[in-house]
């Protein structure tokens, strides 16, 4: 338990252990310590950028949502609105188609009757003259009473 | 016991002789009795303390420089985790007791605390076991634990006054440092006293470095030796409790030889105490 000069070997030692530590071994963990401290703390702004980011994207998502719902409703209004209207039109075309048919049918059917109405005059006058030609045989010439039986065919 | 043939007295005088070698008569002797490694004088080496201190420290070296030179900032491995845990703790520790920029100061913190801590934890190893296993080899004296050799703690209490002379001079000056010495407390009408008191102080800090670490860790080594006195069977009794109470001592010792080593380094490093 004397005092020798493992003291000054000591020293020496400890001075040179110490010397080795702050040179090979301090340092590069350090940095290591320091490069993953500023990893982590990247990261965790990137994620919390990324928060951010994604609240945005559901707001904006949010957003599109509801204006494609109010876009969807409009144009449903205005299907809607663009039915009635059709239909409208249809049925006006239609009731408009049905009120010519009915008048050019009325049309048709006043010229039928006019036309038999002609034909009936034209065979009545006939009648009248063929009856009044074998009432009137020998008494009535038929070219010299043309004039009277015109004006009869006329008021008939 | 290593011997029915040894008393008590021997047993315990044997246990706390170093292997102390040095030149006589030209030749290396390595001393077989506490008044041989007396009469080898200051020139004579205490070759367990240094072979053991050496290794320990080398493998603290080595093993730190091994994960230091692949040390990434990805995801760290078993060992590189543990590495970066002490390097944490010892840096925590010098931000909290160290005021000022110094790339001396944390790892000379960490080279004190790790080195100091396995010299220490060498407590632990059952204490016949080296000795009896150097005997075999033929060398008679081996005391496994550096720390309870007065010469290991005074070695590392010198380099640390030296650190904190050169820091005084290096801060303050040459002027400032003998001023400290010299001006106070008492003015520069008391400067017999001042001095006398300030190198005191000056001292103190060494001596209680070296000392504190040496008495604590030969007193747990004198009770293993004496608990070994026991009967075998009745030996686990108390060597267990005392085991795992050195455990914390170890530690402990370890832990305030660099916090004062660095509170000390601070001191140096501050304009007025």
């Amino acid at each position: 338990m004397n005092i020798n000069a493992t003291l000054l070997g000591q020293t020496i030692m400890f001075a040179l252990f110490v010397w080795f530590c702050m040179r090979f071994i301090w340092p590069p963990v350090i940095r290591a310590l320091d490069a993953r401290r500023q990893q982590i703390a990247d990261g965790l702004a990137a994620a919390e950028r990324g928060k951010h980011d994604l609240e945005l994207a559901a707001k904006r998502s949010a957003d599109i949502l509801r204006e494609a719902k109010n876009k969807a409703a409009e144009i449903i209004a205005q299907g809607e609105r663009l039915k009635v209207e059709t239909l409208d039109q249809a049925k006006n075309a239609a009731r408009e188609e049905a009120t010519r048919i009915i008048a050019a049918a009325h049309a048709e059917a006043a010229q039928e009757a006019t036309r038999a109405r002609e034909v009936l005059r034209d065979q009545v006058a006939d009648l009248a003259v063929a009856g009044a030609a074998k009432i009137l045989r020998r008494e009535v010439d038929a070219k010299t009473h043309a004039d009277l039986l015109n004006a009869l065919k006329q008021q008939l | 016991m290593t011997t029915e043939a040894l008393t008590s007295t021997e047993y315990i005088r044997h246990h706390l002789q170093n292997l102390t070698c040095g030149l006589r008569e030209g030749s290396i002797h390595c001393a077989h009795s506490a008044e041989e490694a007396k009469e080898l004088g200051f020139w004579a080496i205490n070759v367990d303390t240094f072979g053991v201190s050496l290794v320990l420290g080398l493998l603290f070296l080595l093993l730190f420089r091994s994960v230091a030179k692949k040390a990434t900032s990805g995801v760290p491995g078993g060992a590189q985790n543990f590495v970066e845990w002490s390097i944490e703790f010892i840096d925590d520790s010098v931000r909290g007791s160290f005021t000022g920029r110094s790339a001396l100061v944390a790892p000379l913190a960490l080279t004190i605390f790790v080195w100091i801590f396995l010299m220490n934890l060498m407590d632990l190893v059952p204490i016949d076991y080296i000795p009896f296993l150097t005997q075999q080899l033929g060398i008679s004296h081996f005391k496994l634990v550096p720390t309870t050799d007065p010469n290991a703690t005074i070695g590392m209490a010198i380099a640390v006054f030296f650190l904190v002379v050169f820091y005084s001079i290096k801060i303050k000056g040459v002027g400032g440092f003998v001023g400290e010495l010299t001006l106070h407390p008492f003015g520069k009408f008391g400067l017999p006293a001042n001095l006398f008191l300030e190198s005191v102080n000056l001292i103190a800090k060494p001596v209680s470095l070296a000392l504190r670490l040496f008495g604590n860790m030969y007193a747990g080594e004198m009770i293993f030796i004496l608990i070994a006195l026991l009967p075998f069977y009745l030996q686990w009794t108390l060597s267990l409790p005392w085991a795992i109470f050195h455990i914390l001592i170890i530690t402990l010792q370890a832990f305030i030889f660099m916090t004062l080593t660095i509170v000390y380094l601070d001191m140096a490093h501050q304009e007025y105490h």
